[in-house]
């Protein structure tokens, strides 16, 4: 009897493992059959960036495709990490919910998933073929290769095959190979978006990515690695009671005090105190001894009582700069005409959770004019592909007031439309989501509060910039009419009546009555050519400085000569009515980085076109710049 | 269009080139003043009894693009113009339109651009298209009826026709020049003109010996009619004293073929001495028509509706009876075709409709 009663409870338990997966499919990101392959190559890609960027190693990474048969792949994951040891090989791909991350309170990609050994067993699962995994550490001759698959019954890994090899191509890193069902697809929810979408926020990395044989290659579009980030303790407001209690149990401090003070984050012995003294829990009580009862009052003094923020050296947001790196580097086949410079907020809290976010928005160019903007939501580097509509990033976007920002938005909400496409990253220890599937973040009002933050003063600069496309539009139309139209119809009604051609000069000067000024910027060969032309077709003689804001280090050369002066460069103008200077600059930028400013001063700002009044920074901001300037080469 | 009115009208087109030439000698932004041309500017004309346009004038000036490009190919038609009549040519619309392609900025995007131009130049010069030698593409409708006329056809050679014996069962084809050199009226032996809106409803006149039993002139409008359909219809009531009447759908669009008829068409008003003919009146389909005779009807549209609410504050439509006809329709909802009328039989029309409601009218 007995016998047959633990045969049955094995099988029982074998039947478990494979039935949880199957129960919990839409859990674990298997649900559907392309999604089965996102989740594999997810958890893989982000394995391999947690690796090598805690070894401090820019990631290169190769990720193969390769139908075998109906719908069954071979997936290879290869990165350049610091390789695994031996005897951890079987605990990290062949054993559930391994890794000390798992409780680690930190931004890591990796609580977002059940993880590389996960993808193993659905695997094995759908397929019956073992993984196969090579490894190689630092200083190593020979690599070690593991054939395995998961011993469901007791959630360890089965060994078919241990071998030593020669991998000389690579000095260290770890290659997976993992046959799986599931289903290639095209488009928004496809493993080829997927990687696109990680190399965005992933700048520091390099992508191969091979589908059935056709390559694709992202390239790195920088040399700086993310800032690592810190394990921190939990903060009182973030923790729940299940927790607090579990913590209670095993805590090793003599004192509730003691406890409160090591365990947690921001919780001084003063503001221990007072926990207990709310609480009515004695603070010199052994931790292990507290009644369910004084556990729960506990719980509810930690979250009574003020308590400073915590600590955000934790997160490592990704930083305007390498936002923008990230977008110019992935989005250039659509030559949009704008990178808005993005946003990168100060870290806020939720519930004792630090978090951070940060909005790019790139405009114009080969962007669909007349659908809905695409949004690229991230969350600790790692892309949401599903569930659009229930993620409250979604949900900042749609509550906004897109028209005012220059956007067309139906109704005055909802996703806007246009040449746009706008990114939302949210970095945090403990990213909150609407479920365990965790493709959408919950509608936390602090979040949503933050991300409308972000939102709004990324469209600001949006917006700077559509007028200025807008003006230009109007004006130029002026310039139609009086470069090519007026002068035709001099001719012609001299033609017509038998005079000779009459000069136009008054003419004009009364339908512009402007000082004209018009930039134009064209890239070549590691810089631009930049010709400003200043026209003046106000009636009278100007004399006026014109000011160009550009860093004098960045001009090459510029003919005629200018002034330098306050942060960039001043012409003194003198030009008769209908008078014309072109300038002509040299300027050492990269693609994509020209803006110039135009101001001139002493002129009525309404007699100008193309040019803004003089800022009272001007002479200012000249050392501010440096400033920030040393910030930026310092950071990160 | 003799040659002396031809070369009047050049020197009126070199007004207006003399005239942007002086303003910007001047210093000055160019600018021409023109009529404004929708229903809120046009004004009855006691003396001729027809709508013409009123005294609020619209300026078209280099100051805005579009403006500045209307000026630049105003020049260019002028030009064109000029050098079409010194070198003893013409040409249609269309074509002129065509041309417009080699005029680089000044050429037009739609043929409606370039039509509306040369109206406007008739309005200011206070000379006709065909004094420009310039002439619509479409031919002008047809007549059939016992009246007499004599055309100068293009050999120069004048003919008399008939037009019921010397025609075929299409009738006589109105040129698009209707003035005194082209046609003169010799004879007439009819008491009144028909003017049809639809081919089908002429036709079924012209089968039915409508012409002849109720001694009629027959004449088709096509839709709304072209310019020397108006001018034929206009010259036959007065030069040869024959009262007009309109006979049309019985919707908004055709309550407009009407009043271009009778009052002056808006785009038009310019002439509309030469074209509109005010004692022509209308024998239906109306709303009341729709009522009594319970014919067969569609829905108003939309697009019907609109144009209805529009007639009302038309200033050509407030006469009692129209205003108490548009408001009818408009509580029918309900439009009806000429060719309900045959619910009742195929000789319906011209045995009971027409002489019922003529004989109303004082014409029967």
């Amino acid at each position: 009897m007995a016998d047959i009663a633990e045969s049955l409870a094995e099988k029982q338990k074998e039947i478990s493992v494979s039935e949880f997966f199957e129960r919990n499919r839409h859990v674990l990101g298997f649900d559907s059959m392309p999604k089965s392959l996102i989740t594999a190559v997810k958890e893989g890609v982000d394995n391999a960036l947690d690796a090598c960027e805690e070894a401090g190693i820019l990631p290169e990474l190769y990720v193969e495709l390769k139908k075998e048969e109906d719908n069954e792949y071979l997936i290879v994951i290869q990165d350049n990490g610091p390789g695994i040891v031996r005897k951890n090989i079987p605990k990290v791909f062949g054993q559930l919910l391994y890794g000390s991350r798992f409780h680690a309170i930190r931004q890591s990609r990796g609580q977002q998933g059940i993880g590389i050994s996960g993808v193993v067993m659905y695997g094995f699962l759908s397929t019956g073929r073992p993984a196969r995994i090579v490894s190689k550490t630092k200083g190593k001759s020979a690599a070690t290769e593991v054939v395995l698959r998961i011993d469901t019954k007791k959630n360890r890994a089965e060994i078919i095959k241990e071998d030593v090899l020669l991998w000389d191509e690579v000095e260290h890193g770890t290659r997976i190979e993992v046959h799986i069902k599931g289903r290639l697809i095209k488009g928004k929810q496809s493993v080829y978006e997927y990687l696109r979408r990680t190399a965005i926020v992933n700048p520091h990395t390099r992508i191969t990515y091979v589908e059935n044989g056709t390559k694709y290659i992202f390239e790195r579009a920088t040399e700086i690695l993310p800032r690592s980030t810190v394990e921190i303790k939990p903060h009182p407001y973030g923790v729940e009671l299940g927790t607090l209690i579990k913590m209670l149990k095993s805590a090793k401090n003599r004192k509730v005090k003691a406890f409160l003070t090591d365990e947690f984050s921001r919780v001084s012995s003063s503001v221990a105190e007072e926990i207990c003294r709310k609480a009515g829990v004695d603070p010199s009580k052994k931790p292990a001894e507290l009644t369910p009862q004084e556990a729960k009052s506990l719980h509810r003094a930690m979250n009574k009582v003020r308590i400073m923020a915590p600590p955000s050296d934790c997160l490592s947001p990704i930083g305007a700069p390498l936002i923008k790196k990230g977008l110019k580097n992935v989005m250039k086949e659509y030559k949009p005409e704008y990178y808005v410079p993005p946003v990168t907020r100060e870290p806020s809290v939720y519930r004792g959770n630090p978090f951070q976010v940060e909005v790019g928005i790139v405009y114009g160019g080969d962007l669909p004019k007349d659908r809905p903007v695409e949004i690229l939501r991230f969350a600790n580097r790692v892309p949401l592909l599903y569930q659009q509509g229930a993620c409250a990033l979604t949900h900042a976007v749609e509550r906004m007031n897109w028209k005012q920002y220059g956007l067309e938005q139906k109704g005055g909400k909802g996703i806007p439309s246009g040449p746009a496409v706008i990114l939302i990253h949210i970095a945090s220890t403990r990213v909150p989501f609407t479920s365990e599937a965790k493709e959408a973040v919950a509608d936390i009002p602090e979040i949503l509060d933050e991300t409308t933050k972000a939102l709004k003063e990324c469209a600001r600069h949006l917006r700077l910039h559509i007028n200025k496309l807008q003006k230009k539009k109007k004006t130029s139309e002026k310039f139609v009419i009086v470069r090519k139209i007026i002068p035709e119809i001099a001719r012609k009604s001299a033609e017509i009546t038998g005079n000779p051609v009459p000069p136009i000069d008054r003419t004009i000067t009364s339908i512009m009555g402007v000082l004209w000024v018009d930039d134009d910027a064209k890239y070549s060969k590691n810089g631009y050519d930049v010709s400003v032309k200043v026209i003046n077709y106000t009636p009278k003689r100007l004399r006026i400085p014109l000011y160009l804001d550009i860093e004098p280090e960045v001009v090459e050369s510029m003919e005629p000569q200018a002034e330098r002066d306050g942060r960039g460069l001043r012409y003194d103008l003198d030009l008769q009515s209908t008078e014309e200077l072109d300038i002509k600059l040299r300027l050492r930028l990269e693609k994509g980085e020209y803006s110039m400013d135009i101001y001139t001063d002493k002129i009525n700002p309404v007699l100008v076109v193309g040019a803004d009044p003089l800022p009272g920074d001007w002479d200012i901001e000249a050392e501010k710049v440096i400033v920030s300037g040393a910030e930026v080469s310092g950071d990160e | 269009m003799s040659e002396q009115s031809q070369s009047e009208a050049v020197k009126e087109l070199e007004k207006i080139a003399e005239d942007i030439y002086r303003q910007i000698k001047e210093g000055k932004i160019p600018e021409m003043k023109i009529p404004v041309r929708t229903k809120n500017n046009i004004v009855f004309d006691i003396r001729h009894g027809v709508w013409k346009y009123g005294g609020n004038f619209g300026k078209r000036s280099a100051k805005k693009l579009d403006g500045a490009y209307m000026l630049l190919r105003t020049l260019y038609i002028l030009d064109f113009i000029k050098e079409m009549i010194e070198q003893r040519k013409s040409s249609t619309l269309r074509e002129m339109y065509y041309i417009s392609e080699g005029w680089n900025e000044a050429k037009f995007h739609a043929q409606d651009e370039s039509n509306n131009l040369v109206e406007d130049l008739e309005i200011v010069t206070r000379y006709m298209r065909e004094d420009f030698k310039l002439r619509p593409e479409e031919d002008g409708a047809r007549v059939i009826g016992n009246i007499t006329i004599n055309e100068t056809n293009r050999k120069g050679v004048k003919k008399r026709i008939n037009c019921r014996d010397d025609v075929g069962d299409s009738g006589y084809t109105i040129p698009y020049n209707v003035e005194r050199e082209k046609i003169e009226f010799l004879d007439v032996d009819a008491d009144f003109v028909i003017a049809i809106e639809t081919g089908g409803m002429f036709d079924r006149l012209v089968e039915n010996g409508f012409d002849e039993k109720e001694r009629a002139v027959l004449v088709h409008l096509k839709g709304q009619p072209a310019r020397s359909t108006r001018r034929f219809l206009k010259r036959m009531n007065e030069e040869m004293g024959l009262p007009v009447v309109v006979f049309t759908d019985g919707d908004p669009w055709s309550f407009r073929i009407f009043a271009s008829v009778a009052y002056g068409a808006i785009k038009t008003a310019h002439l509309s001495e030469y074209l509109a003919t005010p004692t022509a009146e209308f024998v239906g389909i109306t709303a009341s028509d729709i009522l009594n005779y319970d014919l067969p009807t569609d829905k108003l549209s939309e697009r019907d509706v609109d144009a209805l609410k529009a007639e009302l504050s038309d200033p050509r439509f407030q006469t009692e009876f129209w205003t108490s006809e548009i408001k009818a329709m408009l509580e029918l909802k309900k439009k009806a075709e000429q060719q309900a009328l045959a619910k009742y039989g195929l000789d319906f029309v011209t045995d009971t409709y027409l002489p019922e409601k003529l004989s109303d009218m004082g014409i029967l």
